[in-house]
């Protein structure tokens, strides 16, 4: 990031512009402050995943030199990349953060829960995730959700007020003028506030570039046990796969998303660098989730059916 | 226009342009969104699929573009989009963000929501039918929302023979309405969306067009205006206190500069209060600088230790507006209940929520011939009229023709948290035209 004017006019010395990078930065910080001012207790959700760790990261510099006045909130389906929990624990104890889990095996133990026949444990989160908006009480939480992921979430405002059943209603959505963002809620509803819904895939990287943002290593290539379920390679491991007819091999692989081990897959590649990886983004002909997310091809309304129920 | 991996990947050599698309249902809108998204290599091939496969589950014989901005199950079913949507994509020089309107004249609100952040907007029309009464529409809500750029893109010319006739006067009389309303600027583009003429790539077919593709158009218009001529404005949204042992004095007033430049050493008086300082630092978001301009996010320390909270402005003292309690302003009416002389309300402008009540509703427009009906005592749904409001505490308001951004407010419904009407200070277009005062007792069919 320059200090100086970054665009100059020719013949005059008014700046007039900013990258399309610090434009996004300036819009977001802008929504983690209007929280900030508005709410009683927001929380950010972070998973360990790129998009949370840029949300994160905005947060830092929004509030400099102070700390970040959110705590976070994890929902662990229990099949969580071990390198994505210990970045996360890293990362909130070198910014002296908060961090709640909500835990989806704990419901399945307790019988809140039943696993799926197929073991995939995303849908699952919402239950968990919904009650410890409730229980904890919070009025604001901040997902990492961008509109150009999903059809569904292209619709979504950037705060999203949710019935105090969590319910996301695309119909009765308020209109999102200028820069004035409406949170009024009543007791027990809360808003989903997205910060980065203008940004693109390309953008968070071309960001963690320029920010210098450390990331889980699985998102660089690297050797790993894999094998193929519906097209896609899944990590190998204690969760549920491989089945009998199912057999594993040693690629060389990288993910683009963090999520459940059993619906999230991994892409070949041998990109080991943040430039490789931009690379490869940039000439991907798939999409982040197309790529690698087994629950969005449910249905061609999965996104907006599981948004509906309060997931994020 | 092909993109290259090297085009994507210098984010510092690009700019973003936010722009909203508006047409009539069948003027071709998305067939001209999808050529710009396919064409910049924004539909990948996943998504493609998913379209094909479900345009042919359904018995279509080809993928039908709509499918890839209609998001939600209600508009799948109805074929028809209810809501803006956001889309996304880019080229070796900008990044697009798209307010994807629907063109439906009851969702009028809809394209006031997209024109409101909208840097240009592109009114669509087809070449048989020339200009019509949702185009005239269409032109009337970028003037009000005051989008600094229009581009009217002439549809189907193939099947008008891509005859320069048809679209030299379809040009002029948009161009004559359109500059009457104050459009300052409007730039008209003969196109095939469906054939590719002038989206991305110059048309073969019409020799006698000179100018640029929608898609140069778009990568070249000129994103901010001077911002040297706009008055600073710096609404603070947070009061930045560590009080830790590294920082047990920093007090820095967090916000977005709404317009304008600030720097260190300005003097600068805060509003409503009207108490004054000087500009100790500004930190943007961890450097510090000397300058600083709109929109960016930035924090500002004072000389003296004065009394500011959120909902206060900062501003040059040279140039700082006056504050009111009397707001006289132009709204669009976005919700379903009613708003009435009378109501209780909430407004919110910049990051200042206060109580207020609507004394008068002295006009409600019609946009189809820009008439006023006199004192309609209510607005509904898609209304657009004048409203005089009395606030509780002094607001620090400039017209919405200096900014869209301290010109703009949001009435609220204190008792269920409704945004009401999207609020627009002073005149409502630019221009000073006599308007027509009409009293016209027939249906508001808008």
């Amino acid at each position: 990031m320059t200090t100086t004017v970054a665009h100059v006019h020719e013949g005059t010395d008014a700046p007039y512009a900013l990258s399309h990078l610090d434009a996004l930065e300036s819009e977001a910080v802008h929504i983690f402050r209007e929280v900030a001012g508005e709410f009683e207790k927001p929380v950010i959700l972070f998973s360990g995943g790129k998009d949370s760790i840029v949300m994160l990261h905005l947060a830092l510099k929004a509030f400099a030199p102070a700390p970040v006045p959110f705590t976070l909130l994890h929902v662990d389906t229990g099949h969580n990349f071990p390198e994505v929990l210990d970045y996360r624990d890293r990362a909130v104890a070198k910014h002296g953060l908060r961090l709640h889990v909500a835990s989806v095996q704990e419901y399945i133990d307790a019988g809140k829960l039943r696993e799926r026949p197929d073991g995939v444990r995303n849908p699952l989160q919402t239950v968990p995730l919904t009650e410890a908006i409730q229980n904890l009480k919070f009025d604001a939480v901040f997902g990492g959700g961008r509109r150009d992921e999903e059809k569904a979430r292209a619709k979504e405002r950037v705060f999203s007020l949710r019935d105090e059943f969590s319910q996301w209603d695309p119909r009765r959505q308020r209109p999102e003028l200028w820069q004035l963002y409406n949170g009024r809620h009543a007791p027990g509803e809360h808003v989903r506030v997205f910060p980065l819904s203008n940004w693109t895939e390309l953008d968070v990287w071309q960001y963690i570039a320029r920010e210098n943002i450390e990331l889980p290593e699985i998102y660089f290539a690297h050797e790993r046990e894999v094998f193929k379920r519906n097209g896609m390679w899944l990590t190998a491991g204690e969760w549920g796969g491989p089945k009998k007819d199912e057999t594993t091999e040693t690629r060389l692989i990288r993910y683009r998303t963090v999520g459940d081990m059993s619906c999230t897959g991994a892409v070949d590649s041998d990109a080991t660098t943040l430039d490789a990886v931009i690379t490869e983004i940039a000439a991907s002909r798939l999409t982040e989730r197309g790529a690698t997310r087994a629950d969005d091809k449910m249905s061609e309304a999965a996104m907006e059916d599981r948004k509906r129920e309060g997931y994020f | 226009m092909t993109s290259t991996i090297e085009q994507f990947t210098d984010a510092s050599a690009t700019t973003l342009l936010r722009f909203a698309t508006a047409g009539s249902v069948d003027d071709g809108k998305s067939t001209l969104v999808g050529r710009l998204l396919h064409d910049s290599k924004s539909i990948l091939t996943d998504t493609l699929e998913a379209v094909e496969a479900v345009s042919a589950q359904r018995g279509q014989d080809t993928p039908d573009l709509a499918l890839l901005t209609d998001g939600l199950r209600a508009e799948r079913e109805q074929g028809i989009t209810i809501d803006v949507a956001y889309r996304y994509f880019a080229t070796a020089r900008r990044r697009f963000i798209l307010a994807d309107t629907p063109g439906h004249v009851q969702y009028t609100r809809n394209m006031v929501t997209g024109a409101s952040t909208a840097d240009l907007a592109v009114v669509l029309v087809d070449a048989r039918n020339g200009v019509i009464e949702q185009t005239r529409r269409h032109a009337a809500v970028a003037a009000l929302l005051r989008v600094p750029h229009v581009v009217l893109a002439v549809n189907k010319m193939d099947l008008v023979g891509y005859e320069e006739s048809v679209f030299a006067s379809i040009a002029e009389e948009f161009t004559a309405y359109a500059s009457d309303l104050g459009v300052p600027e409007i730039t008209a583009i003969p196109i095939s969306a469906l054939a590719g003429d002038n989206v991305v790539e110059p048309s073969a077919h019409m020799d006698w067009y000179g100018g640029p593709t929608v898609l140069e158009h778009l990568e070249t218009v000129p994103v901010s205006h001077d911002l040297t001529a706009c008055p600073a404005r710096f609404p603070v949204q947070y009061v930045i206190r560590p009080q830790t042992a590294e920082h047990p004095d920093y007090r820095g007033y967090a916000g977005q500069i709404a317009s304008g430049v600030l720097r260190v050493g300005e003097a600068v008086t805060v509003l409503p209060s009207g108490r004054t300082s000087v500009i100790e630092g500004i930190d943007a978001l961890g450097e510090s600088v000397d300058i600083a301009w709109a929109p960016q996010s930035v924090t500002v320390r004072l000389k003296d230790d004065i009394d500011i909270s959120r909902g206060d402005l900062i501003a040059p003292s040279a140039s700082a507006p006056a504050t009111t309690q009397d707001v006289e302003a132009t709204v669009c009416h976005v919700a379903d209940q009613p708003l009435s002389v009378g109501a209780r309300v909430l407004i919110k402008h910049t990051t200042r929520t206060v109580k207020a009540i609507v004394k008068e509703i002295p006009s409600r427009l019609t946009l189809d011939d820009l008439s006023q009906h006199p004192n309609p005592g209510q607005l509904v749904a898609n209304d657009i009229g004048r409203v005089v409001v009395r606030t509780a505490e002094p607001l620090a308001l400039d017209a919405y023709a200096d900014s869209r951004r301290t010109g703009s407010f949001l009435l609220i419904d204190p008792a269920d948290g409704t945004t009401l009407a999207a609020g627009m200070v002073g005149e409502s277009f630019a221009s000073k035209a006599e308007t027509t005062i009409q009293a016209d007792e027939e249906g508001w069919d808008f």
